[in-house]
């Protein structure tokens, strides 16, 4: 059996892996069954879920889900899509800069050894395993009653400025290191200095993957409800940075823990679905870009 | 100019040492405000009694969170049993078994599983699983321990899948040749060389999909019922410790929302043990 099995596999290179010489062995047709059962599971699982919400959802679009005001009537979705962006925005602009500078702290100002470099890895790995409900604590424990910022938008911004965070610097870091040493040194070399070389030469080969990092945090952003039911609250109204507002997962989630609204319900998944799919395939484009250099 | 130069040279090393430290400062805050505001209100309910308490009635004064612990590990367990032999199976098929075409649209369908925002997951189980588990057992309501852990299973798989398929991916090719040279299938060598010699990574992503399930909120409180009382049948409702925390902070106050920031500040406790395991498992894994 044995025999006729290694006569199958070629043996050059990379075909080798790939080639499948089930037809011989029970075992080995047994494992190719289950592996590929259980690929075709996880994606007909995605594949369905998508489906079945655009399917039932589109239909319920209707074009009072995009009146200016939102009444209980007409649950317009408008007001949470700017709330959304308002939240996106302004959680973007603290933890960006703040992320891409720790990032270049770690690359271009470190050799990865140190105490301090350990301490901010541990912290940062730390942040990134913290579930969103327990930021929506902290967020609600630190801006919202210490700092007295009250039910906010601007609560809810720092509380997923923090949550982003680890990811904007994981990302930019990676970034950062896929940037070949031979332009620094070449930038060193024609007289630049370090802070020069950062900025002008590192820094603008690193965008996609930067920029990759802070579409998949905008995604994350968007998609996040239980860190901000506590923090920003989900008053249904235009919200500005001071006052309370639900975004459009947040609004999302009410209208279905009401049960009074399923189709208009629906219709929010399927426009909370593609806002967020679109983020993701974008991120993914920025992110091939720079594999591919 | 020399000297403004390196001024701002080292001026910008501190701004940048100073953004890489918020985050040690995030995880200080973090640390001391959930300590400070949840340690309190177990002192006054008592340490065992607010643990090992099998009785949840706030209005009572009663305060055991015991139901919301052992539910959360429960649905937890159940997502891992589910969730981590297909999340194996599907990172062996995408290293060593998928064909090259396949593997570009295979990845990014699991990477946008990881992108689905855990409400529309949520709302998902709400109207496709709940009504399914209902009909299949035929219970009045489908809201159960079962229906939350197939949805947890469901939502870590990218996350699993994305620790391990590295791994796997990372075992030495000799591994595999060698195996092959002493006639073994290719099934045989991936499953008895490749996937033993992974072991490590397979730990790491499990133990990250276990940080996932426990952590997870708004798709849990869609679909496990919710009640306040111990877990009795994987068809029965449960309530975890996510759950506890966003039902009831809303209307809370006094002990009771303290007991509740208690409940984030045990289930924070959960989540830093399993970070150490994470670490521990990762820095071994580089040394071997």
């Amino acid at each position: 059996m044995n025999n006729q099995n290694t006569q199958t596999i070629p043996n050059q290179g990379e075909q080798a892996v790939t080639a499948i010489p089930y037809k011989k062995s029970a075992f080995s047709l047994v494992m190719t069954v289950l592996t590929w059962a259980a690929a075709v599971l996880s994606v007909a699982v995605l594949v369905f879920l998508v489906v079945f919400v655009l399917a039932r959802g589109v239909g319920s679009i209707t074009p009072d889900l995009f009146s200016l005001e939102y009444s209980t009537e007409n649950a317009s979705v408008i007001p949470a899509i700017v709330n959304t962006l308002e939240m996106t925005v302004i959680a973007l602009v603290i933890a960006v800069p703040i992320g891409i500078c720790a990032a270049i702290f770690l690359v271009e100002y470190t050799n990865n050894t140190g105490k301090i470099v350990g301490i901010i890895r541990i912290t940062a790995e730390t942040l990134s395993g913290i579930p969103s409900i327990v930021y929506g604590l902290f967020g609600m424990l630190f801006f919202t009653i210490a700092l007295g910022l009250g039910y906010s938008m601007l609560s809810g911004a720092f509380t997923l400025a923090i949550m982003v965070l680890p990811l904007i610097m994981r990302t930019s870091e990676e970034a950062l290191k896929s940037v070949p040493v031979s332009y620094r040194e070449a930038s060193f070399g024609l007289g630049a200095g370090k802070l020069r070389t950062i900025f002008k030469i590192v820094l603008p080969a690193a965008m996609p993957g930067i920029l990759s990092g802070i579409i998949l945090a905008t995604g994350r952003i968007v998609g996040e409800t239980a860190a901000l039911l506590y923090t920003a609250g989900s008053v249904a109204q235009y919200a500005t940075p001071m006052s309370s507002g639900r975004t459009l997962a947040v609004h999302m989630y009410v209208l279905s823990n009401e049960g009074l609204y399923m189709d208009k319900a629906f219709a929010t998944a399927v426009i909370l679905l593609i806002m967020v799919l679109l983020i993701n395939a974008i991120s993914s484009f920025f992110a091939k870009k720079i594999t591919k250099g | 100019m020399k000297a403004k130069s390196s001024f701002k040279e080292s001026a910008m090393r501190i701004v940048f040492l100073v953004a890489a430290c918020v985050s040690v400062l995030a995880v200080a805050l973090i640390c001391i405000f959930l300590f400070a505001n949840g340690i309190p209100a177990m002192k006054e309910i008592g340490f065992l009694d607010f643990l090992l308490g099998e009785t949840w009635r706030p209005s009572n004064d009663l305060y055991g969170i015991l139901p919301f612990i052992l539910g959360s590990i429960y649905v937890t367990a159940g997502a891992i049993i589910i969730g981590v032999p297909i999340a194996i199976l599907t990172s062996v098929f995408m290293a060593y078994y998928c064909p090259k075409k396949l593997y570009g649209p295979l990845k990014a369908g699991i990477n946008l599983m990881a992108g689905v925002p855990s409400v529309v997951y949520g709302f998902f189980g709400l109207v496709v699983l709940v009504p399914l588990i209902q009909d299949v057992f035929h219970i009045a309501s489908g809201k159960t321990m079962l229906t939350a852990s197939l949805m947890l299973a469901i939502m870590i798989l990218p996350t699993v899948v994305g620790v391990i398929e590295p791994a796997l991916k990372s075992v030495p090719r000799s591994y595999y040749e060698g195996a092959l040279a002493l006639g073994a299938s290719h099934s045989k060598s991936v499953f008895f060389t490749i996937v033993p010699a992974a072991k490590s990574g397979i730990m790491a992503g499990t133990v990250l999909g276990i940080g996932r399930a426990i952590g997870e909120t708004m798709a849990v409180i869609m679909i496990a019922g919710n009640q306040p009382a111990m877990p009795s049948s994987l068809l029965a409702g449960v309530r975890t410790m996510t759950s506890n925390i966003v039902l009831e902070m809303g209307y809370a106050s006094g002990l009771h929302r303290e007991s509740l920031i208690a409940t984030g500040v045990v289930l924070f406790v959960f989540i830093l043990i399993i970070n150490l395991c994470l670490s521990l498992l990762n820095r071994r894994a580089a040394h071997e």
